[in-house]
C-alpha cells in the first residue's frame, strides 16, 4: 500500500514561494521515493530548480518515512539549519506534510506542499502498477461482490450493477478502464455466486464514518 | 387534455413517446414549437435530464411546458447531479404540478459532458431511485419521515438490449422490476432479430417496453455510434443502404425517415413490443414524417 503522488507545477510552487528566500526541502524514503517524487533524486533536482529561480536552500534531508513521528526527531536534529528557513518545501504526501507541519509549528515557519496527493495504492497484478481499490467508506460490501469494490472501482460508484454506459467490459469515461460491474460479474459467475448480483442493494450510509475519521485504537487488548 | 401515459400504456394501443431536449440557456421558443409540433401526434412526450452530462435547461422546467400546453410530460431524472434530498423534493414540486410520469436513469458520466471538472452525484443509483419514488408514494420519505401528501408517479426506467456482455444487464432489469419499474425505454436498437430475442425474454414481466428508435441521418453517424456509444450496433446492411443513396441534399435523411418508418411498422405490425420512444435528437421536426412512414396517423 503506497500512498501515491504527482509533483505540482514549478510555476505552482514558485507562485507560493514568491515571498520567502531561504527553503529549506523535506522530502520522504517510502511512497514518495517510489513514485519518483519527493525522493533523494527530486530532492537534488527541485534544490536545483529553486536556486535557477534565485532561492537560496539552506538545506535539504530526506526523511525514511515522512507520515511517522520519527519526523519530530529529524526536524529538532536538524533545527539549527531549518531554523535559517523563511519555508519548508516538503516533498512528501499529504500525510507526510501535514506531520512535519505538526512539528514544524514551534518554529512558526510555514510549510508548503510540492506534490499534489492522489490516492492510496495497491500493487494490483503487473510490477509497478499502483491502483485504488478503497474509498474507505466503512460499509465494506466486498462479500457480495467477489471481493473487488464498486464504490471504488467503478466510476459512479453504483451499487446496483453496471450502468448503461458500460461497453464491452469497458468504462464509458475511459475505453482503457474496466468496468467494473463486468469484472464483478465475471468474477461471481466463477464463484457460482451470481445469485449476489440479484440482491437490492440500499443507498450508501455517508453517516458511517464521521468526516475526518478519528478513533482512538488501544495498543493493549483489554483482557476479559 | 392528454390521456395519461399509465392509461395509455395500458390501453392495448402501440405507445409512441418521442423526446424532447431542453434548450442550452433560456430561449425556449424552438422547445415550445417542438412541444406543439408533437404534443398531439405522441403519446407523450419524455425530456431529458442534462443529456450527456450537457448543462441545459432543466427537465422538469421543460416538463412544465408540456404539461402547460395540453402535453404529457415524462420527466427524467438522472442520479448524477442531484443527491436523494434534492431527487426527493423535485418530485414533490413536479408531482403537485401535475407531472405523473417519471424515468428514473442513472445518468451519464460527467466526464463525457461539458462540465469534466464537476463532481458526480450519484449519491443513489438508478434502481435505489426507483425504490424511492415508490416509497415515497406510501407517504415517507428516505430519512423515514411522514410525508404531509404523498405523490403519485407512472415509473419508468432504461434497459439496453444489446449490451455486451449482456446478462449483467438482464439481471439490473429485473432489479427495476423488482422495486416497481412500470415501463422501460430501450437504448436506440437497429437489429430486430436481436430485440425480438431480447422481448422474448422480457415477455415474462408484468411490464410494457418501448423500443427505443433514433433516427440514422447518414452512414458516417451510424458507424460513429457503433464505434462510440455503448450498446448501439448498426448492422452493415444498415449502413450499406444508408451509404447507397445517391447524393443530393435531404436524400440520406429521407432514408433515415424510410429506415426507422419500417422499423416502427414492422415492431407495430408484429405486436413485438408495447411502443417505441423515438430519439431524433436535434431533428424533432421530423417526427411526423417517421410516423407517417411507419403507417402511424398523427390526427
Amino acid at each position: 500500500m503506497k500512498t501515491i503522488t504527482e509533483q505540482k507545477s514549478l510555476e505552482e510552487i514558485k507562485e507560493f514561494l514568491a515571498e520567502d528566500e531561504k527553503i529549506y526541502i523535506i522530502g520522504c524514503g517510502t511512497c514518495a521515493t517510489m513514485c519518483h517524487t519527493g525522493g533523494k533524486e527530486e530532492v537534488l533536482e527541485m534544490k536545483e530548480l529553486l536556486q535557477n529561480a534565485g532561492k537560496e536552500v539552506v538545506g535539504w534531508m530526506v526523511i525514511p518515512t515522512a507520515c511517522d513521528s520519527l519526523t519530530g526527531d529529524a526536524l529538532k536534529e536538524n533545527a539549527e539549519v531549518v531554523q535559517k528557513a523563511d519555508a519548508i518545501l516538503v516533498m512528501a504526501c499529504a500525510f507526510g506534510i501535514q506531520t512535519v507541519a505538526s512539528f514544524a509549528e514551534i518554529w512558526s515557519l510555514p510549510i508548503y506542499p510540492a506534490l499534489n496527493t492522489l490516492f492510496i495504492g495497491k500493487e494490483t497484478g503487473e510490477f509497478g502498477v499502483f491502483s485504488e481499490v478503497c474509498q474507505q467508506c466503512g460499509e465494506c460490501i466486498l462479500a457480495w461482490t467477489g471481493g473487488i469494490c464498486p464504490v471504488t472501482s467503478c466510476a459512479k460508484g453504483l451499487l446496483n450493477g453496471p450502468c448503461g454506459g458500460t461497453n464491452n467490459g469497458k468504462c464509458e469515461e475511459d475505453p482503457d478502464k474496466d468496468c467494473a460491474w463486468t469484472l464483478i460479474y465475471q468474477r461471481l459467475e466463477k464463484l457460482g455466486r451470481l445469485d449476489a448480483m440479484r440482491k437490492y442493494y440500499p443507498p450508501r450510509n455517508h453517516q458511517k464514518v464521521q468526516r475526518p475519521g478519528k478513533v482512538l485504537v488501544e495498543i493493549e487488548r483489554s483482557q476479559e | 387534455m392528454a390521456k395519461s401515459l399509465r392509461e395509455t400504456l395500458h390501453s392495448g394501443k402501440f405507445v409512441v413517446t418521442a423526446e424532447i431536449g431542453p434548450p442550452k440557456g433560456t430561449n425556449l421558443e424552438n422547445t415550445i414549437h417542438h412541444i406543439d409540433l408533437l404534443r398531439d401526434k405522441v403519446d407523450a412526450l419524455n425530456v431529458t435530464d442534462n443529456q450527456s452530462s450537457m448543462m441545459r435547461y432543466p427537465s422538469v422546467g421543460t416538463a412544465l411546458l408540456i404539461k402547460e400546453r395540453g402535453g404529457e410530460p415524462v420527466l427524467q431524472m438522472t442520479c448524477r447531479d442531484r443527491n436523494r434530498m434534492a431527487l426527493e423534493s423535485d418530485l414533490l414540486f413536479a408531482y403537485t404540478r401535475g407531472i405523473r410520469n417519471v424515468l428514473c436513469l442513472t445518468g451519464d458520466s460527467v466526464r463525457v459532458g461539458d462540465h469534466k471538472e464537476a463532481k458526480g452525484v450519484f449519491d443513489l443509483d438508478s434502481v435505489q431511485l426507483i425504490k424511492m419514488v415508490r416509497l415515497m408514494e406510501s407517504g415517507k420519505d428516505l430519512g423515514g419521515n411522514e410525508l404531509d401528501g404523498a405523490v403519485e408517479f407512472c415509473a419508468g426506467a432504461i434497459v439496453t438490449p444489446e449490451a455486451n456482455p449482456i446478462e449483467p444487464q438482464l439481471m439490473k432489469f429485473e432489479k427495476k422490476i423488482a422495486v416497481g419499474a412500470e415501463f422501460f425505454q430501450t437504448q436506440a436498437i437497429y437489429d430486430l432479430d436481436k430485440f425480438k430475442k431480447f422481448m422474448e425474454y422480457a415477455r415474462q414481466f408484468d411490464v410494457k417496453i418501448l423500443a427505443g428508435i433514433v433516427l440514422l441521418v447518414s452512414a458516417r453517424m451510424a458507424k460513429y455510434m457503433n464505434a462510440n456509444v455503448p450498446g448501439i450496433s448498426v448492422s452493415e446492411e444498415l449502413i450499406d443502404e444508408m451509404a447507397g443513396v445517391p447524393k443530393g441534399k435531404g436524400n440520406a435523411l429521407r432514408k433515415g425517415i424510410e429506415i426507422a418508418g419500417r422499423m416502427i411498422e414492422e415492431l407495430k405490425t408484429n405486436a413485438v413490443c408495447d411502443g417505441v420512444h423515438i430519439m431524433a435528437i436535434g431533428k424533432e421536426e421530423l417526427v411526423p414524417d417517421i410516423l407517417s412512414a411507419a403507417g402511424i396517423s398523427t390526427e
